[in-house]
């Protein structure tokens, strides 16, 4: 991937930590040495809205958004909001999902066929249920960590780079918990 | 050292860098992170929050005619607040270097409009200066003061959302110690009394034309070499967007966009058979080129007005080709009013009153939303009262029974205060609710005139509003408990039956500013629940409906206690406060 942008689109629910996953995957581009953008919206993290995260990296990039077929990987840490940016999703392109639900304000249920509309659109998309791994790292707010292990599989970065970033954006006394959860994501995506 | 800084955090650096001594602002999204960074280095920047943009720019003007490297930041429509100091700060001149930051919101992410503020620059014949990502804010911000010292004029420095909340990496410098200007006493120049108005708009035409001159050769201002057939002209994000739409292309990026470098575009333009005009919302540079000859491009015939830009919108326009992708149906996911809201029980009332509302521009905006349904308009900062009392007189005195004003704390001291002095002096009987979450809610919890803190961190005194609206001439002022569903309903029941204004302030402190304070969530009783939907009706994120029809509660959402609207509404007495074990 030397030289091209790699893409890197990641999606939640406000509320979910997908910030703070973006700060470390930038973090860890930039101690690379690499030109790195990226973008969001601000605002919706506390209300329960869409948020997402466009993570940016290359020798030189210009701008900060994802459009349309150009996510290298497109990152969900809720089941509905992958299938919201499919379209961005680049030919060839990964897709890591969260399989965990979030009704949004305004539905009463959660719809059903979410699964199956992704699996038409986004064939070979990686499922996981990082909301599990998390419990298992020890706090359920470490779904972030969990994700960004999994998309590390993906990315051209060493384990110790990541863990470096992650120590230095984490609480102290979360530092075990989420390195567990990293571990824990990272394996589950290789299997 | 190389680090990762937004746009705002950008502007704000640049701010210590280079020497500033005073900033100002009202919080507006994209702009509000500004200060909230530049008070980092308050033992070096004197840094406030003012009541709105127009004191902002005031007290910031107040800080120049001192000397002191100043900076005011809004978001674009605050410059509308701002527009009539700004107007006079152009002929002003001389003294401290004054920047003006304006934050555009193109695609309207949170904002009412997509203007774009470039015009006010032309308006006010003031230099514009447009970076393109973080390091150039950064770094422009020192041109523009320096622009601003040696010409004698106030600059204006646009960003936008896609700059503001974007991430890219910054080379840190030093803080740059500037000394004071003195300050002597110079009425020719700060008293714009027509005698002296006209001399001074003389002395803006010649600044305007040194200027231009100036751009001609200005650093910010640079030519990208690439492919000697295809020329674009950029400035701002929107030349990011450009690069990747036509990665190997000939570029002239604008940095200081105005007064116009004709001849630099000039010549530029003749290289090439076409040259696009890359620009997102108005095709300000297009129309300076177009003003000075030059027509060889091709600009918002191809390029929309309408929304933002992106590298993909920007070739589709000019290959005629739609690459957007199909996207999946699913369903929207509105922001609403957090779990715990104090705002919600007035709407939830005024609903169920059958009762309208002009409203304002605040978290309580949200209370649009079905199935609150709670707001009738919507227009700018501080319409909400004005809006009310024209209704009445357009309709009679009795449509104020129907329709009420309902603006919030921050929105008020804004410029709501202007509007129930109106009421009371015109003889409204308009009523008027003032929703006091004791904080600017919306752009991220600032405080205000009515919370009693700070930007700086110290304790200061707080707005009373009843007392205000007494010495208005409102003698019907009172607080409400917000999380008492029943005395709001009261409330305004006794208020719109009122033949004068009334007053009320619904008081309950915004659900997020104290954690501490939420309890174990609430609980329905199946038993007793009978599926009605009343509690529904409030919109919360937190009940929902089981596969029975029975409400239920998501325990990651509720406040509990704190709250409790939903078991206050329910008819059955199902919703309560679990045991305590």
């Amino acid at each position: 991937m030397a030289g091209k942008t790699t893409n890197v689109f990641i999606a939640g629910v406000g509320g979910q930590g997908i910030l703070l996953a973006s700060e470390i995957l930038s973090d860890v581009a930039l101690a690379k040495g690499l030109d790195v953008k990226k973008s969001e919206v601000h605002g919706m993290a506390q209300r329960g809205g869409s948020v997402v995260s466009h993570v940016r990296f290359g020798d030189e990039v210009h701008s900060p958004v994802i459009t349309a077929g150009e996510a290298d990987l497109l990152v969900s840490f809720e089941k509905m909001e992958a299938l919201r940016w499919v379209q961005a999703v680049a030919p060839g392109g990964k897709v890591i999902v969260n399989t965990q639900e979030i009704v949004p304000s305004g539905q009463e249920v959660y719809p059903k066929d979410i699964d199956s509309q992704m699996d038409q659109r986004a064939p070979g998309t990686l499922r996981i249920d990082a909301l599990a791994l998390a419990k298992e790292a020890g706090h359920i707010r470490a779904v972030n960590v969990v994700m960004l292990g999994a998309i590390s599989h993906f990315l051209d970065f060493s384990e110790d780079e990541w863990k470096a970033a992650i120590e230095a954006r984490v609480p102290k006394k979360t530092i075990e918990i989420n390195t567990k959860a990293f571990e824990l994501g990272r394996r589950a995506v290789a299997s | 050292m190389r680090v990762l800084l937004s746009g705002n955090e950008a502007v704000a650096r640049g701010c210590y860098e280079h020497g500033v001594k005073v900033a100002t602002a009202y919080p507006g999204t994209p702009s509000t992170e500004i200060l909230e960074n530049v008070v980092k280095y308050k033992d070096d920047i004197y840094c406030q929050w003012s009541p709105n943009e127009k004191v902002a720019f005031e007290v910031a003007m107040g800080a120049v005619f001192g000397g002191a490297r100043t900076m005011t930041a809004m978001k674009h429509v605050g410059l509308n607040v701002a527009a009539d100091p700004l107007m006079t700060s152009t002929s002003v001149g001389g003294d401290g270097g004054f920047i003006i930051v304006t934050a555009d919101d193109p695609g309207m992410h949170s904002s009412q409009n997509e203007q774009d503020n470039r015009y006010y620059a032309k308006f006010a014949k003031i230099p514009l200066v447009e970076p393109s990502n973080s390091q150039e804010v950064k770094d422009f911000i020192g041109h523009a003061l320096t622009i601003s010292e040696e010409f004698g004029t106030p600059v204006l420095f646009r960003i936008s959302t896609r700059i503001s909340h974007a991430k890219s990496p910054v080379e840190l410098g030093e803080r740059v110690e500037v000394p004071l200007k003195d300050y002597e006493k110079d009425t020719s120049r700060r008293v714009v009394i027509p005698a002296h108005a006209r001399r001074l708009h003389v002395k803006v035409e010649k600044r305007l034309k040194a200027l231009a001159e100036y751009a001609e050769t200005c650093p910010m201002n640079e030519i990208i070499e690439g492919d000697p057939k295809v020329g674009v002209i950029s400035s701002g994000i929107s030349y990011e967007y450009a690069r990747d739409a036509f990665p190997d292309a000939t570029f002239l990026k604008l940095g200081m966009s105005f007064p116009f470098p004709a001849g630099l575009a000039a010549e530029f333009c003749k290289r090439f058979d076409t040259v696009y005009i890359v620009e997102e919302n108005e095709p300000f540079i297009e129309e300076q080129l177009r003003y000075n000859g030059i027509t060889n491009i091709v600009g918002e015939e191809k390029i929309p007005v309408c929304g933002e830009l992106n590298q993909r919108i920007i070739r589709d326009a000019v290959s005629g080709e739609d690459t957007s992708g199909e996207k999946a149906n699913v369903p929207a996911r509105p922001p609403v009013l957090c779990p715990g809201c104090p705002h919600r029980s007035t709407f939830f009332m005024l609903n169920r009153l059958g009762i309208g509302s002009t409203s304002d521009i605040g978290c309580y905006t949200l209370g649009v939303m079905p199935p609150l349904s709670g707001i009738d308009t919507c227009i700018c900062m501080g319409a909400s009262i004005g809006n009310s009392l024209g209704m009445e007189k357009a309709r009679g005195r009795d449509f104020a029974k129907k329709m009420v004003a309902v603006i919030g704390d921050s929105t008020f001291v804004h410029s709501g205060i202007t509007g129930l002095a109106d009421v009371a002096y015109n003889k409204g009987a308009t009523t008027v609710i003032i929703l006091d979450n004791s904080i600017t809610a919306m752009t991220g919890h600032q405080h205000h005139p009515g919370t009693g803190m700070t930007l700086m961190g110290e304790p200061t005194i707080k707005v009373d509003y009843l007392k205000l609206a007494g010495a208005l001439g409102v003698k019907d002022a009172k607080k409400v408990d917000a999380y008492d569903v029943n005395a709001v309903k009261q409330a305004i029941k006794d208020a719109v039956a009122t033949d004068e204004p009334t007053l009320l302030v619904m008081e309950g402190p915004c659900a997020l500013l104290d954690r501490s304070t939420w309890g174990p969530a609430l609980v329905v009783d199946w038993d007793k629940c009978t599926a009605c939907g009343l509690c529904l009706r409030l919109g919360c994120p937190s009940i929902s409906r089981d596969e029975t029809g029975k409400a239920q509660i998501n325990p990651l959402f509720c406040v509990g206690e704190l709250c409790s609207m939903c078991a206050q509404v329910c008819p059955s007495n199902a919703i309560s406060v679990p045991e305590k074990s």
